[in-house]
C-alpha cells in the first residue's frame, strides 16, 4: 500500500497501461512536455516518447475522431479533454461515431478507446469549466461512463476502462485531483459496473459517485451522531450503474438519497430514483430523494459557487426528510 | 493505358453503375428500407483510387458511398442484402446505405455525418503510421464538407504529423440542393496551400486519369507518410437522395451530363486501344448475372430478429 494523490494513481494508471499494451497511447491539449494541465500525464512524455504521447493542437473534433480512427484501426487510444465542457466539441464523434460503431456494423470490430476528462467545481473556474455533464454521455447507447471518487479507484477504473473493448468516458473530478489515498500493491483494475458499499448502515441510503461520495459520508458521520445509521454506496461506474447494489441495500434501509455535484434536474439521479420507483417501490417508506447543483449555469464568485455545489447539509436535510 | 486494364476498371464501374441501377429500382418498388443517395456519375473516382489500395489500407466514406464500398472489394452479396436492411447484410442489417462498413476490408464506414469521416480517418492514418508498415488511409468527402470546421481541423493536424492520408474531394457541384458557389468563400486548392498540402486535381469521370494520378500519390505517400489531397471534379447524375425531383436544378445542365459519363468515356477509350463492342458486351453480361445473383440472395435473405435488439451495442455485457 502507498499513499498517492489522485492525480498521480491517474498519471500511474496510464503509464501502467503503456508499459503492458504498445497499442496504448495518449493524445492531448498540452498532455507532452507540459504534462497536461493538471498533470495527469507528466513525465510520460519523457518516458515513452512522441510516438505514444501526442501533443495535438486545440481540436477536439479532430483529436476525439482521431480516437475513433486509431481505434478501428488496432489502436488504444486514450483521449485527454482539458475541461468536460469541452466535450461539447467532441460530440459528433462519441456520440454518433464512437458508441455506434460497432452496433451499426453488425458487431465488427468495436472502438476501445477511452476519453479522460475532469468535471466539478470548487476552483472558480465559472460556467465554462465546471459543468458535470455526464448524464448526456450515460443516455447514450454504447458508451460506458465511469467517475471515481478516490486514488485507488481512479487508478483501477482507468486500467479497466483502457482494457474495456468499447469506448468509455472517464469523469475525473478536478477538485478531487489533489487528493491522498491508498493504491494497493496489486494495482488492479476495478470491474466497471460495480458500485462498492463504502460505509453500511441500516437506516437509509445515499447513492453518490465522485466528489459526492465524500460528502455523503460527512452527512453519514452528522446523521450517527442522532443514532441513524445511513450506508454510502459510491456506484464507481454510471453506465452501467449497479442497479443490484442499490436495490439490495434499499431492502435494507428502506430510505433512499442520490446525491451528484451534477444538476439535478434530468440527471443521474432521475434515472436512479426512476428505477428504484418501479422495481424497489414495495421497499420504499418514504419518498426518494435527489441532493444536486440547482438549475442555473455554475457560477463564478466564490460566495455563489459555494451556495451554488451541493455539500453534506443538503444531503443532511434530504435525509431528514425521508425519514421523517 | 493498355485495353486489358481500360477493360478491368471498365467492369468495375460497371459494377458500380448496375448495382445502384438495380437500387435504384428496388427503391422505386419498396424495397429499400430509409434513404437511398446514389452515386452514379461518380463511379470513376472511387474506382480510379482504389486501384492503388490493398486490403490493408483504410478508406471511410460518406453517405453517397456504394461506389466507395464497392471499389474497397466488399463482398456484393452482403452489400445487397444490407442495403436491403436484411440479417446476412454486411452490417447483419443495421446499418443500411449510410453505414456499409467491411473492416475486414479496411472499409471504416459510410457515414451519416457529413464531415465525420474526416478525422475518423485522419485517426486511422496516425495508427497505420504507428503501425509501420507503410498502409495508408483514404477519406472520401464531397464538396459540401469543405465547409465543416473539422476538414480545417484535419487538415492541420495531417500536415502537422505527416500522416499518410489521402483526402479525396469528389466535387460534384452540389451539395443536397445547394450549389458549391454558395457554400464556400474559398477553394480546396487554396486549403491545400494554406496548410502546404500536396495538391493534385483531376477529372474524376476519366478513370484512367484518376487511376494513375492516386497511384503516383499513394505511391510517394506510402515511402514518405505525408498526406496529399486529390480534388476530383464529377458529375452528380440523381438527385440528392433518390425521390428528389431536382427541380432546383437547370434540365439541360442534367441533360448535358451523359456527356461526361465515365463510363462512356472509358468504352471510347477502350474503342481507341482495339476494344470491340462484343467485349463490352460480354464485360455487361458478366456484370449483370452478379448484380442480378446478389439481388435474388438478398431479396430471399431473412429480416433480423427482433430479439437481436441489444445485441452488439457492447462487446461484453458487464455485470
Ligand atoms: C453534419 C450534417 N449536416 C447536414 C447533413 C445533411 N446532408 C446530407 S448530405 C448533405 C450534402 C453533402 O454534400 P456533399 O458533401 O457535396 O456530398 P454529395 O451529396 O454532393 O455527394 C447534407 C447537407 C448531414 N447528413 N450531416
Ligand atoms: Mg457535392
Amino acid at each position: 500500500m502507498a499513499e498517492i494523490r489522485y492525480i498521480k494513481a491517474v498519471n500511474q494508471a496510464l503509464a501502467d497501461a503503456m508499459e503492458a499494451d504498445p497499442t496504448v497511447f495518449l493524445i492531448g491539449e498540452d498532455i507532452g512536455a507540459a504534462g497536461g494541465s493538471f498533470k495527469a500525464t507528466r513525465d510520460l512524455l519523457d518516458k515513452f516518447g512522441p510516438e505514444r504521447v501526442y501533443d495535438s493542437p486545440i481540436s477536439e473534433a479532430a483529436i476525439t475522431g482521431m480516437a475513433v480512427g486509431a481505434a478501428l484501426t488496432g489502436m488504444r487510444p486514450v483521449v485527454e479533454i482539458m475541461f468536460m465542457d469541452f466535450t461539447t466539441l467532441s460530440m459528433d464523434m462519441l456520440v454518433n461515431q464512437a458508441a455506434k460503431a460497432r452496433s451499426m456494423f453488425g458487431g465488427q470490430g468495436s472502438v476501445p478507446m477511452v476519453l479522460r476528462t475532469p468535471h466539478g467545481g470548487g476552483l472558480n473556474a465559472g460556467p465554462q469549466h465546471s459543468q458535470c455533464l455526464e448524464a448526456w454521455f450515460a443516455h447514450v447507447p454504447g458508451l460506458r461512463v465511469v467517475c471515481p471518487s478516490n486514488p485507488a479507484d481512479a487508478y483501477g477504473l482507468l486500467r479497466a476502462a483502457i482494457d474495456d473493448p468499447d469506448p468509455v468516458i472517464v469523469v475525473e473530478n478536478k477538485a478531487l485531483y489533489a487528493m491522498k489515498g491508498d493504491l494497493p500493491d496489486d494495482r488492479e483494475p476495478i470491474e466497471i459496473g460495480k458500485g462498492r458499499i463504502v460505509r453500511p448502515g441500516r437506516d437509509a441510503t445515499v447513492v453518490s459517485y465522485g466528489a459526492a461520495v465524500a460528502m455523503a459520508q460527512t452527512a453519514a458521520e452528522t446523521m450517527a451522531e442522532e443514532g441513524i445509521e445511513v450506508e454510502v454506496i459510491d456506484l464507481r461506474s454510471i453506465q452501467p450503474w449497479d442497479e443490484d447494489l442499490v436495490l439490495e441495500s434499499l431492502t435494507r434501509t428502506h430510505n433512499l438519497v442520490v446525491a451528484h455535484e451534477a444538476v439535478e434536474a434530468f440527471g443521474v439521479g432521475a434515472e436512479i430514483v426512476a428505477r428504484m420507483a418501479d422495481i424497489g417501490f414495495d421497499q420504499l417508506d418514504g419518498p426518494i430523494l435527489r441532493v444536486g447543483a440547482p438549475f442555473a449555469p455554475s457560477p463564478f464568485g466564490k460566495t455563489l459557487e459555494d451556495a451554488y455545489r451541493p455539500d453534506a447539509s443538503q444531503i443532511v436535510a434530504a435525509l431528514r426528510r425521508t425519514l421523517a | 493505358m493498355k485495353l486489358d486494364e481500360l477493360a478491368r476498371l471498365h467492369r468495375q464501374m460497371l459494377v458500380i453503375r448496375r448495382a445502384e441501377e438495380r437500387l435504384k429500382k428496388l427503391f422505386a418498388d419498396g424495397l429499400v428500407p430509409g434513404f437511398l443517395h446514389l452515386s452514379i456519375g461518380q463511379e470513376a473516382v472511387p474506382v480510379g483510387v482504389s486501384q492503388a489500395l490493398t486490403d490493408n489500407d483504410t478508406v471511410s466514406s460518406n453517405h453517397r458511398g456504394h461506389g466507395h464500398t464497392l471499389a474497397k472489394g466488399v463482398d456484393l452479396n452482403g452489400f445487397f442484402a444490407e442495403i436491403l436492411g436484411k440479417a446476412t447484410g454486411l452490417c447483419k442489417g443495421r446499418g443500411g446505405s449510410m453505414h456499409v462498413a467491411d473492416l475486414s476490408k479496411g472499409m471504416l464506414g459510410a457515414n451519416g455525418i457529413v464531415g465525420a469521416g474526416l478525422p475518423i480517418t485522419t485517426g486511422s492514418a496516425l495508427a497505420l503510421k504507428m503501425q509501420g508498415q507503410g498502409n495508408i488511409a483514404v477519406v472520401y468527402f464531397g464538396d459540401g464538407a469543405l465547409a465543416e470546421g473539422v476538414l480545417h481541423e484535419c487538415l492541420n493536424m495531417a500536415a502537422l504529423w505527416k500522416l499518410p492520408i489521402l483526402f479525396v474531394c469528389e466535387n460534384n457541384g452540389w451539395s443536397e440542393f445547394s450549389p458549391t458557389e454558395r457554400q464556400l468563400a474559398t477553394s480546396l486548392d487554396k486549403l491545400a496551400k494554406a496548410f502546404s498540402i500536396k495538391y493534385s486535381a483531376v477529372d474524376g469521370n476519366v478513370v484512367a486519369d484518376v487511376t494513375t494520378t492516386a497511384a503516383r500519390l499513394v505511391k510517394t505517400m506510402r515511402k514518405t507518410s505525408a498526406p496529399a489531397i486529390l480534388e476530383c471534379s464529377t458529375t452528380r447524375v440523381r438527385g440528392h437522395f433518390e425521390g428528389d425531383r431536382q427541380d432546383y436544378r437547370d434540365g439541360d445542365e442534367i441533360a448535358a451530363l451523359s456527356e461526361r459519363d465515365p463510363i462512356r468515356l472509358n468504352a471510347a477509350e477502350m474503342a481507341k486501344a482495339g476494344g470491340t463492342p462484343e467485349m463490352l458486351a460480354e464485360i455487361a453480361d458478366s456484370v449483370d448475372a452478379e448484380i442480378e445473383a446478389a439481388t435474388e440472395a438478398a431479396l430471399e435473405a431473412p429480416l433480423p430478429s427482433s430479439a437481436d435488439i441489444l445485441a452488439d451495442v457492447y462487446t461484453k455485457v458487464a455485470g
